[in-house]
């Protein structure tokens, strides 16, 4: 079998991903490529990473058997990636402490960032003030209204939170307002992007980074279960978390790979996002070239999720192509399925989940029950819910 | 030869300075495009460069998003910019129009029919903002077999190796964009822009246009004398937007007389 090998030289994987942007952004991208290059493979820096994911962020994340709610579901065993329990809350912490010790070394005193839910402004907020480094994070001003504890977060690590009044006011025009800082400040500033989206070497180099998570669960599963899982799944918005477990096992024969998109209020509504399951044409947008939420004219529409970090109208190249070549599948996930998944494993585990990992939770429910008992289903629980909490009571009518 | 390369040699040949006004098509409204084209090239426009209004305008500043956004509120995409050239050449075959917008309107047409459309509407070049010439071989192609000048963006960070490579693909002209940021950030500096394109000169024999950050008679002269066109954007936009149905022909030609003026006396 011949070992996957992706993307090519200038970021491409088959037809998806590249480096869609403007010229003003070309050179800096091309100076991040070469930088990029130059460090990935650097022991030095490689160690400075495994010692901050360890020693900051508090990994290995543990693998957790949850039996209770295995038991429930009534099928095969489901185990959950922790990556709710690093620090900040989310896996979003692994990838920006690798790009913050990338600006470090490339000498740029500021970075900025874009964000929906808020998990990776956060993450960036924190290692920027871990580092000294100035940072201004870019945020919609709808998801600034739904995600404030995660706002006032970033304004004590000592952020700037720049609202984005423009176009849909969520993360694809955070995205937008980023690059636009980006271009105008490139000469001192390093973008620290939150998924596995953007132009070539971004889609790369966030893999690359949160690859950490399903490196470790080859080997914790290999403890746990002296197997590997029969199913991986990951929530998909952009796709990072996804893509950092995916990684590992895609030359794994045997492990079905299974992305879990946001389907709103359902998929035949049009309100949703999830481009992948409701087979949108391929277009570009953010830098690169992949499936794309849009209308007849080209222009991008508005997506709906109950949860801010998978409201995207577009996905990760790379997973763009995994469906493509049939490696990996991708379903969806309704605000209804996700969140009574989310009060489900509060109740049967005593884990509160983020809203976009309970997609992956629900998905991972409806799996296991078409399962064999000593079967596997390994989940990854990206985040934690405490950010989710103002959205959860709302939705169920409690009063806080 | 194409419209544009002819209409840049006929200037050449008086020793002027191509005026390239930018407006957003359906800015302010859908029924104003073509008068608005018209009144533009009443006043001194030699080509016009009409913006295809796109949801994520990623290089641009606020004055030229708010300006997609009033014509995103009529639905003014890719179809309907296409049918406004038709409308304006049935007076006006002789003053080259450029599109200017994203990849993603052409990507959901496909680069062969949009050629084929665009060809139809008469349109004589496109620059396409987030196709760099790597990411946009075939399209090029299919806008060259029909006469069509793909025209790119040269930016103060564009090293000459790139300078090379963008000019190899580039016909028409090309656009060097005066400042780093987004259109209509802040003030140019002169003497770094004529050194630019001093340098671009060497590498090409293409005419070159300068735009981003031209505000003002001031500027626009002090452009016309190094550049072979100057491309004035969202100062054209601001003054749309500061105006009202009854007023919008009028302001615009005085902008346009005024810039008309200053690069017309500018010493070459």
């Amino acid at each position: 079998m011949q070992l996957y090998d992706m993307p090519d030289a200038r970021g491409h994987f088959g037809q998806f991903g590249g480096t869609f942007v403007a010229e003003t952004l070309v050179e800096a991208l091309e100076e991040l490529r070469v930088m990029y290059e130059k460090y990935r493979h650097d022991p030095e820096f490689l160690a400075e990473f495994a010692y901050d994911l360890k020693h900051f962020v508090g990994r290995p994340s543990p693998i957790y058997h949850a039996k209770r709610l295995s038991d429930k579901v009534g099928g095969a065993q489901i185990y959950l990636k922790r990556e709710d329990l690093n620090h900040t809350g989310a896996h979003k912490i692994n990838n920006t402490i690798g790009q913050a010790l990338l600006a470090k070394r490339m000498g740029k005193p500021r970075v900025i960032a874009e964000t929906g839910a808020g998990q990776h402004g956060v993450a960036t907020a924190t290692i920027a003030a871990r580092l000294g480094l100035e940072c201004v994070v870019y945020m919609g001003s709808e998801d600034v209204k739904r995600q404030a504890p995660n706002v006032f977060r970033m304004k004590l690590l000592g952020a700037t939170v720049v609202p984005v009044e423009s176009g849909s006011k969520t993360l694809k025009d955070a995205l937008n307002e980023a690059m636009r800082d980006w271009v105008t400040n490139v000469h001192n500033t390093f973008y620290i992007i939150g998924t596995v989206a953007g132009p070539h070497p971004y889609p790369m180099m966030v893999r690359d980074f949160q690859a950490v998570i399903g490196v470790e669960a080859k080997v914790q599963m290999m403890e746990m279960a002296n197997r590997q899982p029969d199913a991986v799944v990951a929530c998909v918005g952009g796709g990072s978390n996804a893509m950092g477990i995916f990684y590992p096992y895609i030359d794994v024969p045997n492990v079905r790979l299974i992305g879990v998109e946001a389907a709103g209020h359902g998929i035949e509504t049009g309100m949703h996002a999830a481009p992948l399951t409701a087979n949108s044409p391929v277009g570009v947008l953010h830098g690169n070239r992949t499936y794309l939420m849009q209308d007849a004219d080209g222009q991008i529409i508005e997506t709906h999720s109950v949860s801010a970090g998978l409201d995207y109208p577009g996905v990760g190249p790379e997973h763009a192509w995994l469906k493509d070549i049939k490696r990996a599948e991708y379903v969806a996930i309704t605000d209804d399925e996700a969140m009574a998944a989310f009060h489900n494993l509060c109740r049967t585990e005593g884990i509160i989940p983020a809203l976009e990992s309970s997609h992956a939770l629900a998905y991972a429910e409806k799996l296991a029950k078409t399962m064999r008992k000593d079967q596997i289903v390994l989940v990854n629980l990206s985040g934690r819910g405490d950010k989710d909490i103002n959205t959860v009571a709302k939705l169920a009518n409690i009063t806080l | 030869m194409s419209r544009i390369q002819s209409t840049f040699t006929t200037l050449k040949q008086q020793g002027k300075t191509a005026l390239i006004p930018y407006i957003t098509a359906g800015d302010p409204h859908p029924k104003h495009t073509v008068n608005l084209m018209h009144t533009m090239v009443k006043n001194g426009a030699d080509m016009i460069e009409l913006g295809v209004p796109f949801s994520d305008p990623m290089a641009d500043g606020p004055v030229i998003q708010r300006a997609s956004e009033r014509a995103l509120v009529h639905k003014v995409g890719l179809t309907a910019v296409l049918n406004m050239v038709k409308e304006f050449r049935q007076t006006d075959q002789k003053t080259p129009i450029i599109l200017m917008g994203y990849a993603n309107p052409i990507e959901a047409i496909g680069a062969t029919v949009f050629a084929d459309r665009a060809k139809a509407a008469d349109v004589d070049g496109v620059i396409t903002v987030d196709y760099p010439p790597e990411e946009c071989g075939d399209f090029v192609k299919e806008l060259q077999a029909r006469d069509i000048d793909p025209v790119f963006l040269l930016s103060p960070t564009t090293e000459p190796k790139r300078v090379d490579l963008i000019v190899s693909q580039a016909s028409g002209f090309v656009y060097y964009v005066s400042l780093k940021g987004v259109t209509g950030a802040a003030n140019l500096n002169i003497e770094e822009v004529s050194q630019r394109v001093a340098s671009i000169r060497e590498q090409t024999k293409l005419p070159v246009g300068v735009g981003f950050g031209i505000r003002d008679a001031a500027t626009a002269m002090a452009t016309a004398a190094i550049a072979d066109a100057v491309v004035v954007g969202s100062r054209m936009v601001q003054t749309i937007e500061a105006s009202n149905d009854d007023n919008l022909l009028h302001n615009v030609a005085t902008l346009m007389t005024e810039l008309k003026t200053a690069v017309d006396a500018a010493k070459k």
